[in-house]
């Protein structure tokens, strides 16, 4: 059997990876495929640590279906913002995207 | 009425008389004096009947009449007030009563009652005469009513009351009141013509210089409670008492505690009858109205020092065997003896009528208190009753003088005439007969004419003492002092009522109204008769025909009665001589001078009074007046006090600047207040640039700020 470590190494990585793609890309769409990919990564730690814990209790796949909806929620909602964005300003790009600052 | 609820009542006629008149009669003149003189009358009534009554009381030393009430609680016990009529008591309401209501009726006729108002007179000053139109429209100047004619009734009531008070009491609290209340009006009564500065210094130092001698009897009075817990005569003066205030040694000059206490209240004497050294004020008292100086000289104020040294005289001669003075009687016996001579000498140089008299009592209060100092005690009462007669006869005398100058100038209109200067009268024998021939009684009663004056026994008795018990410098003194009082007694006589009139004013001098001469005749009866009551029994010839019944009567208020003197030539032909010598060398010496010049005796030193006024001035006047103009007012009032309030003010004013420029301006306001306003606005500032308003800057911030704090927590928790 898989080592619990294997799975936590690659989601760390996964996250990392992630956490990369939001800090460094300047296309708003691609700030959310980041988001996504931490968002995974954070269900295989809660699956993982399911499957190695214990296992007659459903929280950590629970946990998993919860994080699923959530992001759902959360690409369909940004993906809205992005495009009305679009319309607006013409870019999807975020460091034009200054409105926060007064 | 039994005696005694009468003698509580002796005193109220003059104090509610005093209460009407001030409150109620002073629009009516003459409401005021016949309330006045009424209430007097009406005490003069009562006094006699006590005084009659205390007469047929076998052994009244031992049973006088007394009574007494609580009065302030003091603990357990009671201070106790009441009224006590003693022998001693007696025979001093018999004289007080008489001369006072005199002093009242004659002030009725001193005061112009009758007379017109006056055309310019002003209250607070003597009335200065009226003009007025007769039937054939000539105007004359005649004597004008005194402008404060009810006040005087007034004053003169109260003044009454306080000697009223002081004879009847039976302790020191009550006696001391009355003396108090008698000082008051005496200060009153000599500034009763305030108008003038002489009048208003007068009575200041009256006042003052009586008020040093009253804390001193305050003191001893405070000194007997506290040893004895009574202030009451009868409880004071029995035997056991007395031995233990007389053994109980105080280290005070090595006086006991009864030595030192009869000599704090004689302190008070000696202001009250203004004995040497507190002398200076009795003559300035001469300021008041005549009728006022007799109340004081004769009635009321000098004869209660006096009297309160009678009292106290078992005190004063507690420890004293007969044999060699203790020296608190020597201490007495001293200042007595001085005074006696001392006040002669001064009486011997003075021009005014009345201060001649008042040299003349001060020397006689000298005899009296001379003589209680030698332990001579009825002799000393005997004298103090006859000159009470004499003196009031004397200053009425001289008031009634006075008066009829006054006449004569409001009648010459020439007001620069003093009208009681001696050397402006002469010839007034012809003029004022009846004044004329009272005031020769009273002068010659003064002076000891042999065997029909009064004041001749009760001196000569005690010259016989003196002589008796071997005080031999006492006698002489007093001796040389009784030559000078018939010396200038007689130049009195002679300088004012015989020769020719030296001045227009005394040629048109009048004899004054029937309320002024009925007391002088009064006055002149008894300062003859009353000497015969003391007749020594052994005196030759006339000895013995009348009991000598004031030493008996008197002499047993003391527990002990005093013996009287062994009959001796020496004293006796001594007091014939100088009183006749006296009398002599005034009228041949006197009998020829014209004016001031010609009078050998104005020497500086005696018509300065020994420069006493002037070493006072400069010893306690001055002194004070610097002390109080100078040091107090300029140096410690306006220099340190006021120095130290005007320096609150910059003080403080500079602290309250120093704070707002140094702490309030630069910390509160731009340090605190300013600066953190400019703070915040600083950090806000430098603040801006992180906020840019992108996403991910934001998210790398606060990665950074996580990890930091992460970092933080880790090695400061775990590590």
């Amino acid at each position: 059997m898989v080592p619990l470590s294997w799975y936590l190494i690659f989601s760390a990585a996964l996250f990392s990876i992630g956490l990369f793609g939001v800090l460094t890309r300047r296309n708003a769409i691609a700030i959310l495929l980041g988001v996504e990919l931490m968002l995974n990564a954070v269900n295989i730690n809660l699956v993982a640590f399911w499957r190695y814990g214990d296992v007659t209790s459903m929280a950590g796949q629970v946990f998993a279906v919860i994080v699923f909806a959530v992001a759902a929620a959360e690409v369909a909602v940004g993906l809205a913002l992005v495009i009305s964005v679009y319309r607006r300003r013409n870019t999807v790009i975020a460091d034009e995207l200054d409105m926060m600052k007064w | 009425m039994t005696t005694e609820l009468l003698i509580w009542l002796i005193p109220l006629p003059p104090v509610l008389a005093f209460f009407l008149i001030v409150l109620f009669t002073n629009k009516s003149k003459a409401l005021s004096h016949t309330v006045g003189v009424g209430a007097v009358f009406l005490s003069f009534l009562a006094a006699m009947v006590v005084f009659v009554r205390a007469l047929g009381v076998e052994h009244l030393g031992e049973h006088p009449f007394e009574s007494a009430v609580n009065w302030l609680p003091t603990g357990n016990t009671w201070l106790k007030i009441g009224v006590l009529v003693d022998p001693l008591g007696a025979a001093v309401l018999f004289f007080v009563a008489i001369t006072i209501l005199m002093i009242f009726l004659y002030s009725v006729g001193y005061h112009n009652f009758g007379q017109p108002k006056g055309d310019h007179d002003h209250a607070g000053l003597p009335p200065h005469g009226a003009t007025v139109t007769d039937e054939h429209g000539h105007k004359h100047t005649v004597p004008s009513v005194e402008p404060m004619y009810s006040r005087f009734f007034a004053f003169l009531g109260l003044f009454a009351f306080g000697m009223y008070v002081l004879v009847i009491s039976d302790n020191l609290l009550t006696m001391f009141a009355g003396w108090e209340i008698m000082g008051l009006c005496s200060y009153l009564l000599i500034g009763f013509w305030y108008g003038k500065p002489s009048a208003r210094n007068a009575a200041i130092k009256a006042f003052m210089t009586t008020r040093i001698g009253d804390v001193f009897m305050l003191l001893g009075i405070a000194f007997l409670y506290s040893v004895t817990g009574t202030l009451s005569f009868r409880e004071i003066f029995n035997e056991t008492t007395l031995n233990t205030l007389a053994s109980v040694p105080t280290g005070v000059l090595g006086l006991s505690a009864a030595g030192l206490i009869a000599v704090l209240l004689f302190i008070g004497t000696i202001g009250k009858s203004a004995q040497w050294p507190l002398h200076v004020w009795l003559p300035d008292a001469m300021e008041g109205p005549t009728p006022v100086s007799a109340m004081i000289h004769a009635a009321t104020m000098v004869s209660a020092g006096v009297y309160a040294v009678i009292r106290m005289f078992p005190l004063l001669t507690a420890g004293y065997d007969g044999h060699g003075l203790t020296p608190e009687m020597t201490f007495v016996a001293f200042i007595g003896t001085f005074t006696a001579i001392f006040a002669a000498t001064i009486a011997l140089a003075q021009n005014d009528i009345k201060r001649v008299l008042a040299y003349s009592t001060i020397s006689q209060l000298g005899f009296m208190i001379a003589a209680l100092g030698i332990g001579a005690y009825v002799a000393a009462a005997f004298h103090l009753i006859t000159h009470a007669f004499f003196k009031a006869l004397l200053f009425l005398g001289s008031g009634s003088v006075i008066h009829g100058m006054e006449h004569g100038v409001l009648h010459t209109g020439n007001h620069n005439v003093d009208p009681q200067d001696m050397y402006n009268m002469g010839g007034l024998r012809k003029k004022m007969p009846i004044t004329f021939w009272t005031f020769l009684i009273g002068g010659f009663a003064l002076s000891g004419f042999p065997l029909v004056t009064a004041g001749f026994w009760s001196k000569d008795e005690i010259l016989a003492d003196a002589w008796y018990h071997n005080h031999y410098l006492v006698f002489g003194t007093l001796a040389l002092a009784a030559f000078l009082t018939a010396f200038y007694t007689m130049r009195q006589i002679t300088l004012t009522f015989l020769g020719e009139p030296r001045t227009e004013e005394a040629k048109h001098a009048h004899e004054t109204p029937w309320t002024m001469t009925t007391p002088l005749v009064v006055l002149s009866f008894f300062a003859i008769t009353y000497g015969w009551v003391g007749i020594p029994e052994k005196f030759p010839l006339i000895g013995g025909l009348l009991p000598n019944w004031f030493h008996d009567f008197v002499g047993h208020t003391l527990a002990e009665v005093p013996k009287a003197p062994e009959f001796s030539w020496i004293p006796l032909l001594t007091s014939i001589v100088v009183a006749l010598g006296g009398l002599a060398a005034g009228y041949f010496v006197y009998r020829n001078v014209k004016s001031p010049e010609e009078d050998k005796l104005q020497i500086p030193v005696l018509k300065n009074k020994w420069y006493f006024d002037e070493l006072y001035d400069f010893l306690f006047v001055k002194p004070a007046a610097w002390i109080s103009e100078v040091f107090v007012s300029k140096w410690m009032d306006q220099g340190l006090i006021d120095g130290i309030l005007h320096a609150f003010g910059p003080g403080t004013g500079g602290i309250g600047s120093a704070i707002r420029n140094y702490f309030d301006v630069p910390i509160i306001n731009r340090l605190i207040g300013d600066g953190s306003a400019d703070a915040t606005w600083w950090v806000g500032k430098n603040l801006r640039p992180i906020q840019t308003g992108r996403i991910q800057q934001y998210l790398i911030l606060s990665l950074f700020v996580l990890l930091v704090v992460g970092g933080l927590l880790y090695f400061l928790l775990l590590a």
